[in-house]
């Protein structure tokens, strides 16, 4: 009988501690498929965030190293011009990546680091229980903006691959979404590009992936999957901004 | 006797971490150590390693995290409100237990204070200015040529007990200049480190660097486990000098660069017929309680002078114990005591 589906390698074989429908497995699972399709999983090297995935050492069989909440670009830079034949990702939330990280992702990008970063955008604060993040909607309801976002509190959401597309040493950037099927395979192709304009020494390379948050969104999984396409790629429309068309 | 240098004490540092087999250095700029940075920009190229001027303290902390994860020698640098930036790193790293050095190249607080020369971040450096039980070892060098072997030192006892090491000077010993030698690197120790993060390559399991531990009982014993190395450097890395202690009529207690200031005191203080010894605690942590109990039924009464309020002087009043009075002189700000006013606090004491 043929194989039509397993585990990949580079992903260790436990239970995921996440909630039900969240989509955090799917993006671990995508990146593993993608260190074992490259056969790099002996040379990578993952970076932890603070937030939900903290733990997502546990996750992938590579080596691992968790890092101070958004400061994983800096470490990432630390390791990567230790060992340059390393390859390098970063694994970061909304929180990590776009609020108290923001320094370090912008400089990483700046520096074009040999890096990839995946920036696993779900609008809220998941682990610390949903509270507004620099990626939250307008109106959206979180508990600390319990009255909805409002411009004239809280400011507009960021958006973090605009943002980023500025940046010269940024040469990859995309967003992408795991909501269905379609969605998942262009986050894999675009996170396996990602890889591989890191290991072609092109400079920073970014996959933001609008992901779901049904225990702090307050909805059921499937409810929450049809937010994220009603709601989230209005504001953050999904394709590449950047490095489409580049050679790897 | 080998080539002798005349060196600013910033370029002594820098110079030191690359025979040390430093290769990596990430920092931010600020005065008064700045030339650290200046030398390492010219040198690392020329050596194959890397300098890089990070965004921030907070990113350069970070980077060395990263760099000593990957099994590098790697240093940082910077001064105290630098360095109080890089305290949600060092906390970090010491619960990590990665290897790495750090240079802080004091100058008066608090806040931006001031660029001139002080001692005021003894507690930070010592009790611990990030969160958490953790210890870095702290050494405090009085002139260029131990500042030079004290850097050396500072990346084996790193390596050896995967630890912190922090080069503490008065923004004195960065600025000036002394000669030098560079005395061959003979104790530098290569220390495996097969827990460093470079790669499964697919023959070992995988390495983990984490400072989080969620459950109780697995931090608590990783906490133990820190104590325990704590208390392995206490045994092993204890560094002092004394001198005249033994049948002194006052005992000072200075560290870095006020330390030269009482040798100048000394001689001042027997023309007038006293007898003053010193004590000078090189490891501000591991601190010598023994040195201090050894010689504490000795004199009349210790005097500790520190460019602080009187930050050290917790640290002797606990090894004298109480078996002695512990006096205290301290300047500020970026002021300097000169030998006069030394003396006459000495004399108040052998008069009272």
């Amino acid at each position: 009988m043929a194989t039509v589906v397993k585990k990949p390698h580079a992903l260790a074989d436990i239970p995921m501690h996440y909630c039900p429908g969240c989509t955090h497995g799917i993006v671990h699972r995508i990146i593993a498929e993608v260190i074992d399709e490259l056969d790099i999983e002996g040379k990578t090297i993952g970076i932890s965030p603070v937030g939900c995935s903290y733990n997502n050492y546990d996750y992938f069989n590579c080596d691992m190293v968790q890092a101070a909440h958004g400061r994983a670009p800096a470490v990432g830079t630390g390791i990567k011009r230790a060992n340059p034949e390393n390859v390098v990702f970063t694994y970061q939330g909304d929180g990590d990546l776009a609020a108290i990280g923001t320094g370090e992702i912008i400089h990483a990008a700046t520096r074009g680091e040999k890096l990839t970063t995946i920036f696993v955008n779900n609008a809220i604060y998941g682990m610390t229980a949903g509270q507004m993040a620099p990626t939250t909607l307008m109106n959206q309801v979180t508990s600390t903006s319990p009255y909805g976002r409002v411009a004239e509190n809280h400011g507009f959401p960021l958006k973090v691959c605009e943002l980023l597309s500025t940046i010269e040493g940024a040469v990859f950037i995309e967003r992408a979404s795991v909501h269905d099927i379609k969605g998942i395979i262009n986050t894999k192709k675009a996170i396996k590009k990602a890889f591989k304009v890191q290991m072609s020494n092109k400079g920073f390379a970014i996959v933001e992936v609008l992901s779901s948050c049904p225990t702090n969104w307050g909805m059921s999984p499937a409810k929450a999957l049809e937010w994220i396409r009603e709601k989230m790629i209005d504001f953050y429309p999904l394709g590449n901004f950047k490095g489409e068309n580049m050679e790897v | 006797m080998g080539e002798k240098f005349l060196m600013k004490g910033n370029e002594v540092i820098a110079e030191a971490a690359l025979r040390a087999g430093c290769r990596f250095y990430f920092g931010y700029p600020i005065t008064p150590q700045t030339e650290i940075a200046h030398y390492l920009a010219k040198k690392m190229p020329e050596v194959g390693g890397t300098f890089l001027q990070a965004e921030s303290e907070t990113a350069a902390i970070n980077m060395v995290y990263g760099a000593a994860s990957a099994g590098v020698r790697v240093m940082t640098s910077s001064s105290s409100p630098g360095i109080s930036l890089k305290q949600e790193g060092i906390s970090f790293i010491a619960c990590a237990e990665l290897p790495a050095v750090i240079v802080n190249i004091v100058r008066c607080g608090p806040g931006l204070g001031g660029i001139l020369p002080a001692q005021c971040d003894y507690f930070q450096a010592v009790k611990g200015g990030g969160h958490g039980d953790y210890k870095m070892v702290v050494l405090a060098p009085y002139s260029i040529q131990e500042l030079y072997e004290l850097t050396v030192d500072a990346f084996n006892i790193s390596d050896k007990y995967r630890t912190i090491t922090m080069i503490m000077g008065e923004g004195i010993l960065g600025q000036m200049m002394e000669t030098v030698e560079f005395k061959d690197v003979e104790n530098n120790i290569h220390i495996e480190k097969p827990w460093a993060t470079t790669g499964t390559g697919m023959k070992r399991e995988k390495n983990i660097i984490t400072s989080i531990y969620i459950k109780p009982e697995v931090l608590e014993e990783h906490n133990r486990k820190l104590q325990a190395k704590y208390k392995e450097i206490e045994k092993n890395e204890i560094r002092v000098e004394s001198y005249n202690c033994e049948d002194a009529d006052v005992i000072v207690a200075a560290f870095g660069t006020v330390a030269r200031i009482i040798s100048n005191v000394i001689p001042m203080a027997q023309k007038e017929g006293i007898k003053v010894g010193l004590i000078r605690p090189i490891s501000l942590w591991p601190f010598p309680v023994k040195e201090f109990e050894k010689y504490a039924h000795v004199p009349k009464a210790f005097l500790t002078v520190e460019l602080n309020a009187g930050q050290m002087l917790e640290d002797v009043r606990l090894a004298v114990n109480g078996k002695k009075p512990v006096h205290f002189h301290g300047r500020m700000g970026g002021m300097i005591p000169d030998e006069a006013e030394i003396l006459e606090e000495i004399k108040k004491i052998t008069r009272s």
